[in-house]
């Protein structure tokens, strides 16, 4: 029943539930909120908080990352934040693929973090206020955490793996929803797009579509899982720009 | 022991941007040629439109051979060189898989750099250190190959200038072409609109740039699908003009091409008088040797000059054709950095489109404008381009603006992720006596054979070649309403890069060049070698254009001259 709340809700998905249980995921067509299919998946009012089955991250290294992420991209007026992307899941799938050269960091980086929140603010991270978890992670980005040796780099990876989690393709597990993709305005995958669609775009008529590129059945699908040596998911240096990650081909 | 394969004709080393092409005028000629490739096939299903995967984990360069042999690099010969990535990769293709297909001609001015430099302002406005030669032909010898490879593999884009006719709709600065491309331009956006009206207020010439794309059904491919993941990927429509899906296959046809996947080239192998005899290979560990008549190198720069040096005999102790020691000299790494980046008060609209697709400025390219009163000579193009995915644009620059996280960056992000805009500035780069390539003493490769070393650092010509060019990009992003403007440094070390240069470098002189205006090697006769690494100079626009032309014209020197160069009659 847990596994039934933690699929990747594909439009697809949602469409085939919307239809066995009724209309309530198609009331705002385009616009399902976790919550709500969560609440679709599970058949009605069953919406209770359930613990995700995490594949590599321990339970206490989840709720710290979840945590982390959460003050990272907050759920505020402007949506839906890191939570709702499941954020985490993208995190913990990755770290035993293509990011699983920083599953070390990560336990290691998480306790010293703890450990800085209990010796500044006299409690562990999860039990500071928002404003108290802030300053945590302010100090660590400044690399000002005392005792927390590379606290500056730590912080620096787990922002650039939420910012995947939050904005990369839900097939690997984050932006559930596309809630990343609402976000900024990125209208979604696209195989085609004609000059008139770039115009319906310019005119601000080019609706999301909601697609991930693996809902495309065109393309074999990426071994997420599979660690692809060499790379471990840095960028290497020197040929990508240092501003957005640009690569300069040819 | 390696085991002895049938005899060939010629042997290519590398199936990619420039072998991949070099194997259509000789198959086509009548000559059996095999050709090794370190990758395998890829198709269309490969080449998802997925960012993670291509953008940020580096497929599909990882997990290439290409990756685990990738060069060490140092800004000069007192530091350590340390091993970073290779932009390049493996496959029936090579790099024209994932590259931007950005399809320029070198300007006239490129080939002539000392004598034009000399005859307009003077020999000492040569910089100091630098080695640069002149071509040994000029741009009108390499005219009919570069429209040859326009035709063949397909090329979009605006002509300029037809034998002296200029369009103002095209490059005005550009050589004198034949005739029009095969395929109008990649069409624009309204923020390439709004970029070349600036461009047009401040005076200058913007034109759409020339793109290995097509825009429409070509040779039996499909048009582009302006889906913006083009950069660091494949096609998924064969749109673009990879070899793979091009000159490869029409070369296959034939019946003379035998293509090999998955072969690693450990070395050329040379006889007693100082000719090739073909070369060595490894797949799943069996070694075969292939015996040629001629051997044509077509791997990238850094492999090329590694398996010359690599393949160590009697006649060559210090490696083939390094008699005259000049293998791995003259390297250069085309000055890309140094970008500019603006923000604009409203959204670009940028979501969809491809890194080929913008609109270009050469008025401060190359010698197109008066250098008397200027400190360096050549300068830089003008690049910008509609191409936007979610986690770079996410990922964008706050300009001070907001911080990096929470609450306030979202805020940030969610008006200005679609209002930013990166311009990419290509830069006249020129060889100096203290840029070079040799072998690592101490990085090996998982065969146990040294990696190249990279010793390379941009002088002070091309440092100020950036800052000059950055000024101009900046007021051209202001003329078009920029509210925010960042500049990346003018730039240090030369890094590994998908545009370098040199290394067997072409002229009539073999005291300072390994191959002659032909392509083949001064020293063993029936060697040729072809890519960017026989390239002098850069230009301030992407080699692969010409580096095709190159091999077409290398591979048609072959053919006309069979008797002599394999010294059998046919």
């Amino acid at each position: 029943m847990a596994d039934e709340h933690l699929r990747i809700l594909t439009r697809r998905d949602l469409l085939r539930v919307a239809g066995a249980v009724g209309a309530a995921a198609v009331a705002r067509p385009g616009v399902i909120d976790h919550v709500e299919a969560r609440q679709v998946a599970a058949g009605a009012g069953t919406a209770t908080r359930t613990r995700e089955a995490f594949e590599h991250l321990t339970a206490a290294e989840a709720d710290l990352v979840e945590a982390i992420a959460e003050r990272l991209i907050p759920t505020d007026s402007n949506g839906p934040g890191a939570r709702e992307a499941r954020v985490v899941r993208y995190i913990d799938r990755a770290l035993g693929g293509a990011l699983a050269a920083s599953r070390q960091a990560y336990a290691a980086g998480l306790p010293a973090l703890d450990r800085y929140a209990q010796s500044s603010h006299g409690r562990g991270f999860l039990q500071l206020a928002p404003a108290d978890q802030d300053a945590v992670l302010s100090a660590c980005e400044k690399g000002e955490a005392t005792g927390f040796a590379g606290a500056a780099s730590f912080f620096a990876m787990v922002l650039a793996h939420t910012r995947q989690g939050m904005f990369g393709d839900p097939y690997y597990g984050g932006n559930v929803n596309f809630v990343g993709w609402d976000l900024i305005g990125y209208p979604g995958v696209r195989t085609m797009v004609t000059a008139a669609d770039q115009k319906a775009l310019e005119a601000d008529r080019l609706r999301p579509n909601h697609k991930s590129a693996y809902d495309f059945d065109t393309f074999t699908k990426a071994s997420a899982r599979v660690s692809e040596p060499g790379n471990h998911g840095q960028v290497a240096a020197g040929h990508f720009d240092s501003e957005g990650g640009q690569f300069h081909g040819d | 022991m390696a085991t002895r394969l049938k005899d060939t004709d010629v042997v290519v080393v590398g199936m990619g941007a420039v072998g991949g092409v070099a194997v259509l005028p000789l198959t086509q000629g009548g000559l059996n040629v095999v050709g090794l490739e370190a990758g395998t096939w890829l198709t269309k299903r490969d080449f998802a439109p997925d960012e993670l995967r291509n953008n940020l984990r580096g497929w599909p360069m990882a997990v290439q051979k290409a990756n685990r042999e990738a060069p060490t690099v140092r800004p000069n010969g007192s530091a350590k060189a340390v091993q970073g990535g290779q932009p390049m990769m493996n496959g029936v293709g090579g790099t024209t898989l994932h590259y931007w297909a950005q399809h320029w001609r070198l300007n006239p001015w490129d080939f002539k750099v000392v004598s034009e430099t000399t005859r307009r302002y003077g020999a000492a406005r040569i910089p100091t250190g630098s080695t640069v030669e002149d071509w040994p032909f000029g741009y009108d010898e390499l005219e009919p190959y570069y429209d040859k490879v326009e035709y063949e593999v397909g090329v979009s884009g605006q002509a300029g200038n037809i034998s002296g006719r200029i369009d103002p709709r095209g490059n005005p600065f550009e050589g004198p072409r034949r005739r029009e491309y095969p395929m109008a331009a990649l069409r624009w956006t309204g923020f390439l609109d709004k970029m070349a009206g600036a461009a047009r207020s401040l005076g200058w010439h913007p034109f759409p740039g020339p793109a290995g794309i097509n825009t429409k059904s070509y040779q039996n491919r499909s048009g582009c699908m302006y889906h913006g993941f083009c950069n660091t990927g494949g096609c998924h429509v064969d749109a673009k003009n990879s070899t793979a899906v091009t000159t490869i296959p029409r070369a296959q046809a034939t019946g003379r091409l035998q293509v090999v996947t998955r072969a690693t080239v450990t070395s050329i192998e040379v006889d007693g008088e100082g000719r090739v005899t073909g070369v060595t290979y490894v797949t799943d560990g069996q070694e075969y040797f292939q015996p040629a008549k001629v051997v044509m190198v077509a791997s990238y720069v850094y492999e090329n000059v590694r398996l010359l040096l690599l393949s160590k005999s009697k006649a060559y102790p210090n490696g083939l054709s390094n008699n005259h020691g000049q293998v791995g000299r003259h390297y250069l790494s085309h000055h890309q950095a140094a970008g500019v980046t603006a923000l604009f008060p409203f959204d670009l609209k940028a979501w969809y489109g491809l890194p080929a697709q913008g609109v270009a400025v050469d008025n401060w390219a190359d010698d197109n404008f008066d250098h008397s009163r200027l400190d360096f000579i050549g300068g830089g193009n003008l690049w910008v381009y509609s191409d936007r995915r979610p986690i770079g644009a996410a990922s964008m620059s706050t300009f001070g603006l907001a911080p990096t996280w929470g609450s306030g960056w979202k805020a940030f992000i969610k008006q200005n992720a679609d209002r930013s805009n990166s311009a990419y500035l290509q830069k006249t780069t020129l060889p100096y006596e203290d840029n070079y390539l040799d072998l690592d003493p101490e990085v090996r490769d998982p065969l146990g054979r040294p990696v190249v070393r990279i010793t390379g650092e941009w002088k002070e010509n091309e440092r100020r070649i950036a800052a000059f060019v950055q000024d101009k990009m900046e007021q051209w992003y202001r003329a078009a309403g920029a509210i925010q403007i960042q500049r990346a440094p003018v730039g240090g070390t030369m890094p590994a890069t998908t545009h370098a240069y040199g290394g067997t470098r072409m002229g009539d002189n073999a005291a300072t060049n390994v191959v002659d205006r032909w392509g083949f090697s001064h020293e063993a006769p029936n060697l040729g070698v072809l890519g960017a690494s026989v390239m002098g100079t850069s230009g301030a626009h992407n080699p692969t254009h010409t580096i095709q032309a190159l091999a077409w014209r290398t591979a048609e020197h072959l053919l006309k001259n069979w008797k002599g160069i394999a010294r059998e009659a046919k």
